[in-house]
């Protein structure tokens, strides 16, 4: 390495869709930040379009959706599939936060959902799940 | 260099948002290979316009910085806009929050909007900036915006790197008349009142207008600094303002000032690599040496002092230099 390079996890905390509650997000947010990540909060009530617009031009890591609307089903997948149309989808660890409930959980792993967090996850657990699966770059 | 470096050229050229966000990531990372990059994109560069938004916390520079692109969009222009936010010292985290305003332009890809933690300011904030901002002009924005507290050295030098700096001042408080002593006053080629439907506003004018006469112009070709008014949230002013940029540019060319402001520029960031790249081997050298520590031993110990080891270990590299 010939200059002091430096890598910080990059993570967009993204609020899609109908969805007026933020008090979660706005935690995790400065969870994230407190762990040394660099976070772009994307404010409430983003369409997916927004948020693929987002997560590829700040070249984000790590993408968390929080959404507790129960439109899950359409608008994560929405989101995925707009990621892949920018040949992002592969290297962006995609994790959901909220209330997702059980019989959804393999549809939406099967769209390309990282991982879940369900309410109740210690943040110590999403933040160390960030930091062993966050993709590495060179 | 990796293999994929010239792919990731060919398709920033090709107008691949992807490549250009990757590029930006490898810029800010000062990962292995950026210098390529850069190196790659430099021909490519000199076709956008550079403007910088600078101003204390809460002055409305985000909100404006939104206007102002979806004004741009409106004429046809295609934008690209750095926002430099502070970071953490401690941990280097930080939330990038300037995007949140971006509203106006929302799913329109022909804004391209970043976001940069100030975290690389040991190895140059601006230089930094200045190679994402090449990426951009590289890749065909008309417009390039970048959006910086003015809060420090850091952030004048990151600003210095556009060809028209725009100062935000915010109404009635004294206070922000006098943070514009310390610096910025002198970059300045537009001075913003945002939130001019508050109290104070006129005030404010009046007082940056006694402080920009108080400026000795060289000479009548000198550019001579504007005041607008703006109310951003509205986007009042906001065509005013557009129309300064365009006399500065148009000014920047009939002067001839904007192929000095290039040369000085290329000279500065020409002067930092290389004062980068030195100190480099100097460490290097310094660690064969036993490193630092060894050597604040010795000098509080009383064996050798300072100048005495500086004058060592740069007297070898002077010969050599001499022998060529």
């Amino acid at each position: 390495m010939s200059e002091d390079s430096t890598r910080n996890v990059r993570c967009l905390v993204a609020k899609v869709g109908l969805d007026g509650h933020d008090r979660g997000a706005h935690v995790i947010t400065r969870a994230f930040r407190d762990a040394g990540f660099e976070v772009i909060y994307s404010g409430l009530h983003k369409a997916p379009d927004e948020i693929v617009q987002a997560a590829v031009q700040e070249d984000v890591d790590v993408l968390g959706i929080s959404i507790l609307s129960g439109a899950h089903n359409t608008l994560v997948p929405k989101i995925i599939e707009g990621l892949a149309e920018y040949d992002a989808a592969e290297d962006t660890l995609v994790i959901v936060g909220g209330i997702i409930p059980d019989e959804d959980r393999a549809d939406l792993e099967a769209a390309g959902v990282d991982a879940i967090f369900g309410p109740g996850t210690p943040m110590a657990d999403t933040i160390s799940f960030i930091e062993s699966n966050a993709p590495h770059r060179d | 260099m990796p293999a994929n470096q010239p792919d990731l050229v060919a398709d920033l050229l090709a107008g691949k948002h992807r490549a250009l966000a990757r590029a930006i990531t490898k810029i800010e990372d000062r990962n292995d290979g950026y210098r390529d990059i850069v190196s790659a994109l430099y021909p490519h560069t000199g076709q956008a316009d550079v403007i910088g938004i600078t101003g204390s916390p809460g002055s409305g520079k985000s909100t404006l910085v939104d206007k102002l692109a979806s004004q741009y969009r409106e004429r046809g222009l295609t934008v690209g806009v750095i926002a430099v936010d502070p970071s953490s010292p401690f941990t280097g985290g930080a939330v990038l929050g300037d995007r949140i305003r971006m509203a106006s332009t929302a799913t329109d890809m022909d804004v391209f909007f970043r976001s940069m933690s100030a975290r690389g300011s040991l190895g140059g904030l601006s230089t930094a900036t200045a190679d994402a901002v090449k990426a951009l002009d590289a890749f065909g924005k008309d417009k390039v915006i970048i959006e910086t507290v003015g809060a420090g050295q850091n952030e004048v030098d990151i600003v210095k790197t556009a060809d028209t700096v725009a100062v935000l001042v915010p109404p009635s408080s004294g206070d922000d008349v006098q943070m514009l002593k310390a610096g910025i006053l002198e970059i300045g080629d537009v001075f913003v009142v945002n939130k001019a439907d508050l109290d104070g506003a006129n005030k404010t004018v009046t007082e940056l207008r006694n402080m920009l006469d108080l400026r000795d112009p060289d000479d009548d070709t000198d550019w001579s600094p504007e005041i607008t008014e703006t109310v951003a949230e509205r986007g009042t002013g906001v065509t005013d303002l557009l129309d300064v940029f365009d006399a500065h540019t148009t000014w920047l060319d009939e002067s001839g000032r904007r192929t000095e402001k290039r040369r000085t520029r290329y000279a500065e960031e020409l002067r930092t690599l290389l004062r980068a790249d030195a100190n480099e081997v100097l460490e290097a050298e310094l660690a064969d040496r036993g490193g630092v520590d060894e050597l604040v031993a010795r000098i509080d110990s009383g064996a050798t002092t300072p100048y005495e080891v500086a004058a060592d270990v740069l007297d070898p590299i002077r010969d050599a230099l001499r022998e060529d």
